[in-house]
């Protein structure tokens, strides 16, 4: 893997706050993320990891703070979201998949729609990750006809087959059967080695320890702590994380 | 896992399998019998009222309805006409009505204020109101440079102002019944809101009311014989001509049982679609 230029974050955010009515769900956060790494985003439910996300992907108007995609701010009013939306991939914790298409057509959809692409090439594009994924036979399967894990891999690769700057998965296990949960991980694991930049909520601490190159511990919509992977874990400083990591990980 | 041809029922099986076949048998009987019952009294009910006789002759008299039968199928041939061209009507303006209902931007407003007056106004009033009103209505402005309007096209024009309004709450409904997260997935896809519409949410919400959609169509079939008041020589209008020289009343009944012909499969294959349709819902439960 190439080095990383510190001057030059992939995605920056300064100040995000988000308030609901007189609810602060987030007050100020602070996050960067460079090419290619991957930073998970923990905290009990509740904490805002979701709205943290949402707010990257311009879903949620923000109440105050900035946010930049390589160098460019993207949280000014007149910004094109939609443009925008087109270099932020994001997945849910589930019902991703659009249940009148095929599998194939999910992962096309956008590549002809938004990128522009021809039937032949976007075709070409999703059976080249669906065959990576080993769904390839699945290619013409509608979404019901699959399992959970095998839905949310897709739902995945949809977004990963746009080539996004960065992506966002929020919580992408957990509405899943826990046999299910191991092979959407080793998928994440498996775009980590492609250099997919990508920030995740997640409640699988050993997984986070595993591929994350920074975690964050937001609670209570602040950034309790944060450091590299290893250390994090291994050295809880703050109270509140020994607590959280403690509860997680009996 | 043990091999199906090779499976004996118990005798408990047997016996259980035994009882319900005669339980079946029986009801059977029970019921032919008293449906033939039933036919029997209401039959003898009628013809013993004691002005059986004079209503059989005026309304089922065999001649008049074999000299009224071509006219009426003629009429009905322009029903049909009509039929045709206020389904699409119906289908365009409803889908617009809406489409401008589901818009949130505060710029649109005034189209969701119009589309809501709209759909409320035309769900309240009588079609036949509203048939009276564009069919005398219409040409008494005489627009000029329009010329003689045909009584099919102001039929038209009623029927579909009216069913637009039924045929518009129906689809947003279904609009509405496709999950948020469906809209969210498209958009974070980076799909704009109106490629989100027509790509993913809409393909889902018309499968999803086609149901509902297909009862339309059947009550809209029998109402385009309603454009006989406006002096079309549909299939009912040719039936009251046939019923004013013959002095009897079957051509009614012949003009009655042609739209009924033409109803049936339709009224089947709405039947169809919703039993397909809820056989799917079914397994989409049970996952
Ligand atoms: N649309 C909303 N309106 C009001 N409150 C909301 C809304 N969305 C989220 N919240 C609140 O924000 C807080 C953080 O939610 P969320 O970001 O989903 O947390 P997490 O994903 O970490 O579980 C919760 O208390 C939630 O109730
Ligand atoms: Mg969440």
């Amino acid at each position: 893997m190439s080095e990383i230029d510190w001057n030059n974050p992939r995605l920056k955010v300064r100040g995000l706050r988000k308030h609901f009515d007189q609810k602060v769900v987030l007050g100020g956060v602070d996050l960067e993320i460079y090419p290619g790494q991957i930073v998970a985003l923990i905290g009990s439910s509740g904490s805002g990891k979701s709205t943290m996300l949402r707010c990257i992907n311009l879903i949620e108007t923000i109440s105050d703070g900035q946010i930049w995609l390589e160098g460019e701010d993207i949280s000014v009013a007149a910004i094109d979201q939609d443009l925008v939306r087109r270099e932020i991939g994001m997945v849910f914790q589930s019902y991703n998949l659009f249940a009148h298409l095929s599998i194939l057509d999910n992962i096309t959809l956008a590549l002809r729609n938004v990128q522009g692409k021809t039937k032949a090439e976007a075709d070409k594009i999703a059976l080249a990750w669906l065959d990576r994924i080993g769904l390839a036979d699945k290619a013409e399967s509608y979404p019901d006809k699959l399992s959970g894990g095998q839905q949310q891999r897709t739902a995945i690769v949809r977004a990963v087959a746009l080539n996004p700057k960065v992506l966002l998965l929020d919580e992408v296990t957990s509405a899943l059967d826990p046999e299910l949960v191991g092979e959407v991980l080793e998928l994440i694991r498996d775009l980590k080695q492609t250099g997919t930049t990508i920030i995740m909520a997640t409640h699988e601490l050993s997984f986070a320890r595993d591929v994350a190159d920074w975690v964050v511990f937001l609670d209570k919509g602040v950034v309790a702590e944060e450091g590299e992977a290893a250390e994090f874990f291994a050295n809880p400083k703050n109270q509140r994380t020994k607590e959280f990591l403690s509860r997680l990980q009996r | 896992m043990s091999d199906i041809s090779q499976f004996k029922p118990s005798a408990a099986e047997l016996e259980r399998r035994r009882f319900r076949a005669q339980k079946r048998s029986r009801s059977i009987m029970v019921s032919l019998v008293s449906t033939l019952a039933f036919g029997l009294v209401a039959w003898f009910a009628l013809t013993s009222t004691p002005g059986w006789s004079r209503v059989n002759a005026s309304f089922f008299d065999w001649n008049t309805a074999v000299t009224a039968f071509p006219k009426v199928l003629d009429g009905l041939w322009l029903n049909l006409r009509v039929l045709v061209f206020a389904a699409i009507g119906v289908l365009i303006f409803g889908l617009l009505l809406a489409l401008m209902r589901t818009l949130r931007n505060p710029v649109f407003f005034p189209l969701r204020i119009f589309s809501r007056a709209y759909v409320d106004f035309f769900r309240g009033l009588p079609l036949i109101i509203v048939l009276y009103l564009v069919g005398f209505g219409i040409p008494g402005l005489r627009l000029p440079g329009v010329g003689r309007i045909s009584t099919e096209l102001l039929g038209v024009i009623a029927l579909v102002l009216t069913y637009s309004a039924y045929v518009a709450e129906v689809f947003r409904a279904g609009i509405e019944s496709i999950h948020p997260s469906q809209r969210l997935a498209a958009r974070s896809l980076g799909l704009s809101y109106s490629q989100s519409m027509r790509l993913v949410v809409l393909p889902q919400a018309i499968r999803r009311v086609a149901p509902p959609l297909m009862n339309d169509f059947v009550s809209l079939q029998k109402d385009v014989g309603l454009i006989s008041i406006l002096g079309a020589i549909d299939a009912v209008r040719a039936a009251q001509i046939q019923v004013a020289i013959s002095a009897n009343f079957t051509p009614y009944l012949v003009a009655g049982l042609l739209f009924v012909l033409l109803a049936i499969p339709s009224i089947r294959f709405a039947d169809r679609i919703t039993e397909k349709f809820a056989k799917r819902e079914q397994v989409g439960n049970a996952l």
